[in-house]
């Protein structure tokens, strides 16, 4: 039998069924209810990796989420998962597991050698110059350190979220957590009861089963049985194992991460991985439990050396022994029982050792009743053995210090406990701190949150009977806060504790030489950082809990220190020689465990990520070659290459048909608003540089948006529909943002105005069809609207029909070009799309998309906003102080621009740029400089803000913002490439292309 | 993460609304006429209290209202909510 340390019985598992598992490459045998941890203690697996930074040997320490060294790379491939406890790891047929660190023999165990070295901010200190050195040291540190690695293929598991509400949430389903949901239940109210276990019952699982931990009368687990079994016929009752509630947040919101697939190995045909419940409660009772800790002395990190509680937890909830010689080191009864769990298995108990004199008790009396021997008033001064414990040293305490007297007992398990530290994780992650109480030697939660309580050994009640009564008093409370009625009845009952003795605190094992010369004496096992390096963090000035814990690390790793940051602070006080009060506590941060970015990213994810949207005559471009940028969350057409052309080759014919004979844009993504209102004139006056009060039903303007501080931030077409109707486009990016502007501008500061704002975006088809051919287009397609020069002229529209669809035809231009956008229903938009290209066909129309639109705008000067504009310029900057009305009174963003700073020169402005060499062109963002070969850092005068070849110029161009640029006209600046070159350019002015307009206006 | 009473339609999750900056803010009614001193006030100038703030939310994943909110950042405790116009002590409408 390979179980070497499987006991012969005892223990929740199944013992007929076998399974069979992988760690770092050797198969080893388990049983259902086993976890990893427990299969590889019952194989006897006592190295199971190396240490952060020594590279010692480590073994299992707990048997919960406090871990911190069998942290295990699970499964392979594509749903291998870092960063897992295999104390939480339930076991299954076929799991795989490994360590990072390689085990045996590691040169890197040479830092060992030179611990003396490596101390505290070791890393920081070597490691910080040269700084561009760094990323060379970073990547050897994290080579041998890594400890874990994420998946590189496509996750191909599903995730999901669910909403949930409820009266009363109770976290943790121990006894104090399952009296609370039972009481909370039985008054009426919906309540929701989570464990991070596979099954409730907490403590009550990891006990003897004895008379002193029976329920009721009952066995322990006859009564979490019916309890649970009472709970689950309710109809309003929500029971959830093996789901961690890793975030408290405010007004009652909790985060649970439920695991529905990583324990069986595979989710469930069509189920999911993981999910992430987002959980409203009236109420919430936190019965988040205690975790215990170690006890800090010479070599406490030797495999080998475990939390008591763990010894029992494996001996009685697994049937697995973690040794077959044992000594028990502590401070505090609590650890009595595990030397009577370990004796009632059969279990040699050496010794147990207790600082404290003479102790005395219910539990210390049945210790010396089974004849394990107490050496009392003393301590364990260091573990011997390499790969596992075989000794320890034990010497008498004197106070504090040692007498001189030692000596040796041979073991290999020890056992500490050092007292408990309840979870008050929860309790602080929104702001509460925990208060230390000196005679539980423990930080208990402070004042309860609104809406929440605790109860349970987290408020600092030890003993099953208190625990019961704290959770039924809690449940009916939270059942009453949320408006029901508890019901009658009473608490479960359980035997009286016995006769206690105090813990007496103790957290540093004297060594009988100096902090720094002893054996290490370990506090965070997972960042190798020891007593000394606290003490060492303190000699060099440190002296707030925060900026130790990143001085030396500790709780930084995985499981955030719930093992071993008390130590650490109570270490900390007494070097600063405060108390443990004054020194506080770290903060306490969500997540309680890890939990997976699948989980937080639930379903949106690959095409789910963000809505797609599409125009109406997406289909058609698809089909016709288009190749797709993103714009906002519109997929529109950004070239359309033809047999074999470049992307170059490809721009230049669409330019130059356009330009030559016409050219269609899907311009259907533009942001469209309607306005309404008997205040609309007035509203839009206000939101608009230029003015709109005396506008004719009929015509357009082109318009910018201000922000208050006189920064462009949008601009569009505003079409007079009637009296008190207005139709105007926003860029398709801005669509949303104006919508809000306006809505904020109404409700908040002018809400007396008679105006409304519909979002019509969706609604309308916009196809622009530019060039001198453009109105011999329309006039094929088109027999009741008047396309005369005069009778329709420019920055006017006329409705009528268009291939038979009753349409809204603007004459406006972003080309420069004599052009008309054909606006229709968007359901017949890829109809009336077919007939223009069908009427276009004999002069040669051409598709295009919004790399030809940038190219043909660029070349008329006109601006994109949020392209050439970044929220920092102003109309002026922009050379077009003839879109703001010269006799308003007032407009968004208008008294901005008298302020002495938009007045001032060394504004940055807007020009054009010629590159000296026509073929090159710059790349958009490029900064601008005057002296090329100026010391660095050199000053930077302007940056380019859209830049391309113009098959039309025949050479390259660009648009920049300059500082002083409108005054610099003809002037040479350079920009600095990234290869060492520089490209050097004219200022002209923007407009590169028919300056007089002519083309628009024929 | 909030839950937040929204004045028309109820108590909703933080996620369905959207900050909407400080409120009672009032803007000048003749910007003309303030000097450059009381027009940065206006447009820079905002409160970061420890303690009580008026805010402005806008339920923008439903009823599209803006409506005004006091709560504590220290606590988040949210003291009151009220729609746009309705002063706090009255929670009537106020002209
Ligand atoms: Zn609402």
């Amino acid at each position: 039998m390979s179980q070497t340390h499987r006991l012969s019985q005892g223990g929740g598992i199944d013992r007929a069924r076998e399974l069979t598992f992988t760690f770092n490459g050797r198969r080893y045998q388990g049983h259902p209810g086993d976890t990893l941890a427990s299969a590889l203690l019952a194989n006897g697996v006592s190295v199971i990796g190396r240490s952060f930074k020594y590279h010692r040997p480590r073994g299992i320490v707990g048997a919960g989420p406090e871990e911190p060294n069998a942290i295990f790379q699970v499964g392979t491939g594509a749903t291998t998962r870092p960063d897992q406890r295999a104390t939480q790891v339930e076991l299954f047929d076929g799991l795989v597991a490994s360590t990072s660190a390689r085990l045996g023999f590691d040169p890197l165990s040479v830092n060992n050698m030179f611990a003396r070295m490596l101390p505290a901010g070791f890393y920081y200190k070597t490691f910080k110059w040269p700084a561009t050195y760094w990323p060379r040291y970073e990547e050897k540190i994290r080579a041998v350190a890594g400890i874990g690695e994420s998946p590189i293929e496509p996750d191909a598991d599903r995730y999901d979220h669910m909403n949930a509400h409820c009266d009363v949430l109770v976290v943790g389903g121990g006894p104090a957590g399952l009296a609370a949901a039972q009481r909370a239940a039985s008054a009426g109210a919906r309540v929701i009861l989570v464990d991070e276990n596979p099954a409730f019952g907490g403590s009550l699982l990891s006990g003897r089963d004895a008379p002193d931990n029976h329920v009721d009368g009952r066995s322990n687990r006859d009564w979490i049985a019916n309890t649970v079994a009472e709970l689950a016929a309710m109809p309003d009752v929500r029971l959830l194992t093996r789901t961690t509630a890793f975030g408290n947040y405010d007004h009652n919101f909790i985060g649970l991460m439920e695991d529905r697939g990583d324990y069986l190995g595979q989710p469930a045909a069509h189920g999911v991985r993981h999910r992430l419940w987002r959980v409203r409660a009236r109420q919430v009772v936190l019965a988040t439990g205690a975790l215990e800790r170690p006890l800090v002395f010479g070599n406490n990190d030797r495999p080998g050396v475990m939390t008591a509680s763990a010894v029992s937890i494996y001996i009685n909830r697994y049937g697995v022994t973690p040794g077959y010689r044992a000594v028990v080191f502590t401070n505090n009864d609590s650890a009595y029982g595990t030397a009577l769990d370990l004796h009632a298995a059969g279990i040699d108990v050496a010794a147990v050792v207790d600082v404290r004199r003479r102790p005395s008790g219910a539990l210390a009396a049945a210790v010396r009743a089974a004849k394990i021997p107490i050496h009392d008033g003393c301590t364990l001064i260091k573990a011997r053995g390499g790969r596992r414990v075989r000794s320890v040293e034990i010497g008498r305490l004197s106070g504090e210090q040692l007498t001189g007297d030692r000596w040796k007992i041979s073991c290999d398990l020890v056992a500490s406990s050092g007292g408990w530290s309840p979870v008050v994780h929860l309790h602080c992650h929104i702001g509460s701190k925990p208060v230390w109480d000196d005679q539980a030697a423990c930080f208990l939660p402070g004042a309860d949150n609104p809406g929440q309580t605790s109860a349970g050994s987290v408020t600092g009640h030890f003993n099953l009977r208190d625990c019961l009564a704290q959770g039924f008093e809690r449940g009916d409370a939270a059942a009453a806060a949320a408006g029901f009625e508890p019901t009658a009845g009473t608490a479960p009952s359980a035997p009286a504790a016995g006769e206690t003795m105090p813990i007496r605190p103790f957290w540093l094992a004297p060594s009988g030489a100096p902090i720094s010369r002893g054996p290490k004496q370990f506090v965070d096992f997972q960042n190798d950082t020891s007593a000394a390096d606290i003490a060492l963090a303190v000699r060099e000035g440190y002296e707030s809990v925060e900026h130790v814990k990143r001085y030396t690390a500790l709780g930084f790793g995985t499981d955030q220190g719930k093992l071993g940051n008390i130590n650490g602070m109570a270490i900390l006080a007494a070097t600063l020689g405060k108390s443990i009060a004054e020194t506080g506590t770290t903060t306490f941060r969500p997540a309680y465990t890890p939990i997976s970015f699948g989980a937080l990213a639930g379903r949106n994810a690959g095409h789910l990520f963000d809505p797609e949207r599409k125009t109406a005559m997406h289909e058609w471009h698809a089909a016709h070659g288009a190749l797709f940028e993103n714009v906002g969350q519109w997929k529109r057409p950004w070239y359309y290459p033809k047999d074999g052309e470049s992307m170059q080759e490809s721009l230049d014919r669409e330019c130059q048909t356009t330009r030559t004979a016409a050219g269609v844009l899907d311009a259907s993504t533009l942001g469209k608003i309607e306005v309404h209102g008997a205040d609309a004139d007035r509203f839009l006056d206000l939101i608009y540089t230029g003015a709109r009060r005396n506008m004719k039903t009929g015509t357009c303007r082109y318009g910018l948006m201000l922000h208050e501080d006189g920064m462009i931030f949008d601009d569009g077409v505003t079409a007079k529909l009637g009296d008190n109707h207005y139709f105007l486009t926003t860029t398709t990016g801005g669509a949303a943002g104006v919508m809000n502007w306006l809505e904020a501008w109404h409700q908040t500061e002018w809400p007396d105005m008679d105006v409304f704002f519909t979002s019509i975006t969706d609604q309308w088809a916009t196809i622009a069809v530019n060039g001198p051919k453009s109105r011999e287009v329309l006039q094929a397609l088109c027999n009741d609207i008047d396309f005369d020069r005069d009778a329709f002229a420019f920055m006017t529209f006329r409705e009528g029909t268009v291939a038979g669809v009753a349409a809204r035809v603007f004459r406006i231009s972003f080309t420069g070009e004599l052009a008309f956008e054909i606006n229709v229903d968007a359901n017949h938009g890829r109809y009336v799309w077919e007939a223009v290209m069908a009427a276009g066909a004999p002069y040669g129309i051409t598709v295009y998309g919004t790399e030809t639109m940038h190219i043909l705008r660029a070349e008329k000067g006109f601006i994109v906003a949020g392209q050439d504009t970044d929220g920092s310029m102003t109309p002026m900057d922009m050379g077009m102080q003839w879109a703001v009305g010269k006799k308003k009174t007032d407009f968004i963003g208008m008294r901005s621009l008298a302020r002495p700073d938009i007045v001032a020169s060394g504004r940055k402005q807007f020009v054009g740029l010629l590159p000296t060499d026509g073929t090159v062109v710059l790349p958009e963002g490029a900064q601008l400089v005057d002296d090329p070969q100026a010391p660095l850092p050199m000053p930077m005068v302007g940056h380019v803000s859209s830049s391309y070849h113009s098959v039309t110029l025949g050479h390259s161009f660009a648009l920049a913002l300059v500082k002083d640029g409108q005054s610099r006209m003809g002037e040479t600046v350079y920009s600095p490439q990234p290869d060492g070159s520089v490209i050097a350019a004219t200022i002209a002015g923007p407009v590169f292309y028919d300056r007089e307009g002519a083309r628009q206006n024929v | 993460m909030f839950q937040i009473d929204c004045p028309w339609c109820g108590p909703r999750d933080q996620q369905e609304f959207s900050y909407a900056g400080e409120g009672g803010i009032q803007r000048p009614q003749d910007p003309s006429a303030t000097t450059d001193a009381e027009w940065a006030d206006y447009l820079f100038m905002r409160r970061n209290p420890r303690g009580m703030h008026h805010e402005q939310w806008r339920h923008v994943h439903g009823c599209g209202q803006f409506f005004q909110v006091t709560r504590h950042t220290v606590t988040y405790r949210i003291e009151s909510i009220r729609r746009m116009g309705e002063s706090a002590a009255a929670g009537g409408e106020s002209s």
